[in-house]
Parts: structure tokens; sequence; C-alpha cells
């Protein structure tokens, strides 16, 4: 009784303090991955002091936030996504998820690699319920759930191939199946579109976008195209040249996602005003490598 | 030392896959160029489906004898000069007897059976050795592989002995264990142990860093990544160790058997050659090769049902 009650008291509560307040309501939305000046050092051999890769890293991804993240090619990018995903540990600073510090690699987060890291002995089916498997998921829900994963990404009939029966697109589409597969909460995907060829990259892209709007999972999707970035990301976090710091946060606003977004003039602005900012950090990366040797 | 041990020298997974693929593989010929070939008649003409399906048929039967044909082109050749050069008197016929006289030995001791008991004696040697090798090596190689503080303890020791050649240590075998089967079954176990052991090493040791990164990424914990990622991504690798042991096993018997035996082919050579029944040595040389094909044969399936998943190039 006392629970029931409570829960409706709280339950109520948030939205009519929203409205009454009248804020809008972006600034209610739930910080999800909290990173907080993040730092990441490596040992390297034969070296006298470590090398930096990330430095200060601020960066506050919401619930539900598509967010894609661009950067000068060695500025760190990866780094971060490893550190969210718990696969290394931090240097320096602390990454929350929900409010609790990453302490090492779990099912709430997904990561989709540039390299299609599918396992070359199982087939497209066996792939996608490898998380489920490590979730302990009973075997025939594995399957089912396989099959609704493997249809979602539009690969129904592909089930028993193996991977180097499969295209580079179609591995890339099994490596995101599986890790929708097992219901993260988180998306870390890095590059994952890199290889493709243009038009299917297009596809893939409007389906993840289709994907993330059923599913609202929050999505950091690290990106060298800029177009990309502005289509897919309603966020798009610049990086600075290592060692890698967020140099600034863009919010893209379009009126209206109808229609063909590339051809909207403001896609035009906001690929300008990323790539002028990338353009500085691009030269102090390629002048750092030189003199680094 | 430790990471000497990294590589299996000399037995690199892929070339050895390459090697047993071309003993049994057929490659396209047999359905392959049926579909350009049909093209072809389709664009030519209207062609009845019934037709069109009987020439594919025949083309196809076609393409494997003409393959058949050029495989066992060279093996006639060698036959024929075998009868040949010994009866025109080109070799020596006391030396190199033609091929009939061989089969005719070969037929008489199958018949009064005498090859089926020094045949079973040279098989029961060299499987009980393989098969010893198989369940040693393996659980040690995965052992080494994949703990460090394994490795580095018996590197040192497995360096040593790898560079001591089985057949050093054979009189230590027969000195130990007697002139009887169980010194003949250790040397083999002991040769075969070699490429199973390294190539289980360098199987689980070469395994993808990033594969073994995406299964992390799923929370996977040490045991189960070794069970799911690990050990499946060696089998190939294994295997390839397998095949190469299985081939060892009838060499390095062979060798005993000649140093000291009562029975197996081995024996049954020598014991030809000194006695100078010259067509029966040919005959025991001509069996031992038809094992050690029929062995490889077998493995060679074997080891495909078991990576079936690798890019077939
Ligand atoms: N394990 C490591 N040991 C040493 N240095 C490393 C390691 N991993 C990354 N680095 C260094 O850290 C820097 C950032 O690497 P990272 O892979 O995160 O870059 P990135 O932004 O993803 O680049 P790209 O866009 O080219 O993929 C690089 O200079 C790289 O050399
Ligand atoms: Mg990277």
């Amino acid at each position: 009784m006392t629970i029931a009650g409570h829960r409706t008291a709280s339950g109520e509560a948030s939205p009519v303090t929203a409205v009454s307040i009248g804020v809008p309501r972006r600034t209610l939305v739930h910080t999800k991955i909290d990173v907080r000046a993040v730092g990441k050092t490596f040992q390297v051999r034969g070296a006298d002091r470590p090398f930096t890769a990330l430095e200060g890293v601020d960066l506050a991804v919401h619930e539900g936030e598509f967010l894609t993240l661009v950067g000068p090619s060695g500025c760190g990018k990866s780094t971060l996504l490893d550190l969210i995903g718990g696969l290394t540990a931090p240097s320096g600073g602390e990454i929350l998820i929900d409010g609790r510090p990453v302490t090492g690699p779990g099912l709430d987060r997904g990561v989709v690699f540039q390299q299609y890291a599918l396992f070359p002995w199982r087939t497209a089916l066996a792939n996608i319920e490898f998380g489920l498997e490590a979730k302990d998921v009973p075997r025939r829900e594995r399957r089912a759930l396989a099959r609704h994963y493997i249809e979602l990404v539009g690969l129904a009939g592909f089930e028993q191939r193996y991977p180097h029966e499969l295209s580079g697109g179609m591995r890339q589409r099994i490596a995101i199946a599986r890790s929708l597969a097992f219901d993260p909460d988180v998306l870390l995907m890095d590059e994952p579109f890199a290889a493709l060829d243009a038009q299917t990259r297009e596809s893939l892209q409007e389906e993840l976008l289709r994907i993330w709007e059923k599913t609202g999972k929050t999505i950091v999707f690290i990106t060298h195209g800029i177009d990309e970035a502005v289509y897919l990301g309603r966020r798009v976090a610049v990086m600075t040249s290592r060692p890698g710091r967020i140099k600034k946060v863009i919010e893209v606003a379009f009126g209206s996602r109808e229609g063909d977004l590339r051809a909207d003039p403001r896609f035009g602005e906001y690929r300008h005003e990323i790539w002028t900012l990338l353009r500085d950090e691009v030269a102090a990366a390629q002048e750092q490598e030189r003199t680094l040797g | 030392m430790a990471d000497t041990l990294a590589t299996p020298t000399g037995h690199r997974p892929r070339t050895g896959a390459a090697s047993g693929a071309d003993v049994t593989s057929v490659p396209g010929p047999a359905s392959g160029p049926a579909i350009p070939a049909t093209a072809t008649t389709a664009a030519a003409g209207p062609v009845t489906p019934a037709r069109e399906g009987a020439r594919r048929g025949w083309r196809a039967a076609g393409a494997r004898a003409a393959l058949w044909l050029r495989r066992s082109l060279a093996l006639a050749l060698l036959a024929a000069a075998w009868e040949l050069l010994p009866r025109t008197g080109a070799v020596d016929r006391v030396f190199v007897p033609p091929l009939s006289e061989v089969l005719t030995a070969w037929y008489d001791l199958l018949a009064d059976g005498r090859l089926l008991e020094h045949f079973q004696a040279s098989l029961v040697r060299s499987l009980a050795g393989f098969g010893l090798a198989i369940v040693l090596a393996i659980p040690l190689g995965l052992a080494i592989g994949w703990y460090r503080p394994v490795a580095d303890f018996l590197s040192p020791v497995l360096e040593l002995f790898r560079n001591t050649s089985a057949v050093a240590l054979l009189p230590v075998f027969i000195l130990i264990f007697g002139l009887g089967e169980p010194s003949k079954i250790i040397f083999v176990l002991y040769a075969c142990a070699w490429p199973i052991l390294l190539n289980t090493i360098g199987g689980v040791r070469t395994v993808e860093p990033l594969l073994i990164k995406s299964a992390r990424s799923m929370g996977l914990g040490s045991l189960r990544l070794f069970r799911k990622v690990i050990l499946p991504a060696a089998v190939p690798t294994v295997f390839t160790g397998i095949r190469l042991a299985g081939a060892y096993s009838i060499l390095v018997l062979l060798f005993a058997e000649m140093v000291g035996a009562k029975a197996g082919l081995g024996y049954l050579i020598q014991d030809a050659q000194f006695s100078f029944r010259i067509p029966e040595m040919y005959a025991g040389i001509i069996t031992i090769s038809v094992l050690g094909l029929l062995f490889n044969l077998l493995l060679v399936s074997v080891e495909r049902r078991f990576s079936t998943w690798r890019t077939s190039s």
C-alpha cells in the first residue's frame, strides 16, 4: 500500500513540475554517459615518459541521444570509446553510466567495431546469438531473438552463412544486429560504415536511424565523415588533436527531418562549421605527427 | 625463450591447410563452368530445359573425367616406367624388379597373411603413439598458450627437447622401455607431440585480438572467453598440427621398426632387403606409402569437417 502510494506520488511529481516551471523538455533528460575530466596515457616501449592520448575529456551524453563524435585521426576517439565500453581503465577522471562508475565491460553497452569483429566460425545467426549466450538467455528464446534481429537488419535468409560468405555491408549489419540483440541501453559504434561504398553506407545510415528511433537507445557514433556526423547526430562532438579533448559540441537542429536532409541549407551550414573546427585540428595533428617522426 | 615457442616454426597453419587441400580438393570444374556454359547456350538460341540439363550433366561428367585423367596421368607414367625400364635392361632388374613382379610379391604376402600381420603391428603402434600424442599435447599446448606462468615455467625445458631429435632419443627409449612395444609407442608419441603442441600453442596465441576484445566487450569472463573464442579459433591450427603428426607417426615408426623389431612394415622391408627378397621389399614400401596416403586423406577430411567456416581460397 505504501509502496504503491509512493510510486504514484513521485511518478506524477516530475511532469507536473516540468510543465509548471516551463523548462524545455531537453534540459530534463537524464544524463546516460557522463565523462568527467577523463585522461588516458599509454606506456610506450622505449619512451621515457608516458604517451598522453586523452586529457581532460568532458562529455555528457543524454539518455536516448544519438551523438556523433568527430576528430582528427589519432586524437583518441577509439580510446575514448574503449574507456566508455570499459575495455580499458582511464588514467584520470571518471566515467559514469547512469551515475555509476564504469568498472569493466558489460551487457548494458554494446560495441560495434570498425573491422566487423564477427566470429568466423559462427554462422550469421550464431554470431547474433553470442551476446545472448553471454547473457544466459535460454536457447529457444535466443534463436527467436536472433531471428528477429537478423530480420531487423534486413538479412533474413542469410542465417546460415558464415561471415566469409557475406559482403562487407552484410557483415557490418550482422555486427550491429549482434549488439542490438542483447538489448544494451548504450550502443558504441566506431566508424562502423567507414569501409563501405556510398550507397551501402547511406542505406545503413537510414536503417540505423530507423532502429534508433524505434528502440530509443543511446548511441555514440564515431565517424570521419562530416556529412555522416551531421546526418546522423542530434549533436556532434568535435575533438581536438592529440591529446584529445572535446573542443565543441554542436547541436544539430533541423525544423523537420522529412525529405532530403542533405539538401537543406542548414545542413551545409552545420557541415561548414564542423569543417572549420576540424581544419585547424587536423593541421595541428599533422604537424604533431611530423615532429614525432 | 618463451617467445620462441609462440610461433610454430615450419608449421604455419595457412601453408599446412593449402598443402592438405592439394591432395583431395576438386577445384571447381566439376560444377563451376556449368553455369557460364548454359548461359552461352541460352544466348545462342532456344534450348529446351531438358536438353540443357542433359548437356550440363554431360559437360560436368566430361570435366570430371578430364580432371581424373590429368591427375592420374603422372602415376600411370610412373607405373609404366617401372614396368618397362627393368624389362628393357635400362635399370638392373635385380635391384629394381618390374612392377608386375612387385605386385605379385605383394599378393603373395597378402595371401599367406604375413602382410596383414606386419601391417597390423605397424598400425597399432602408430595409432597408439599418435593417439597418446593428441591426448597429451593438446591440453598441454592449451595451458601453455593461455597461461603465461605455465609457459614461463615449461618453455626452457620444451625448447631444449624440441631441439633434440626423436631419432637421437630412440636408444634412450629402448634402454628404458626395452625392445618391446612401449619403446616404439613412446618414440612415436614423442615425435608426434611436437607438431601438435607447437601448433596448439600458436593457435591459442594468435587468436585475432579484435575477436577477444569483441567478446570481452560483451562481458565474457576468462573461462567463457577461452571456451567460446580461444578454443574454436584455435581448432584449425590444432588440426594442422594433428595432420602433420599423422604423417610423422608413420615416418618415424618405420625407422624404429628397422632398428629393432620382430614385426611391422619397417621390419618387413629391412628383413626383405637383408635376405635379398627384393620384390617383397618394394611391396612393403608401396604398402607403407599407401598407408601414409590413406591416413593423410582421412585426417584432411576430418580437418575439413571441423573448419568449414574457413575461407576457402
Ligand atoms: N595501446 C596503445 N598503446 C600505445 N599508444 C596507443 C594505444 N592505443 C592508442 N594509442 C595511441 O593513442 C592515440 C589515439 O589512438 P586512437 O586509436 O584512439 O585514435 P583515433 O582517434 O581513434 O584515430 P583514428 O581516427 O585514426 O581511428 C594514437 O596516437 C595512438 O597511437
Ligand atoms: Mg579509431
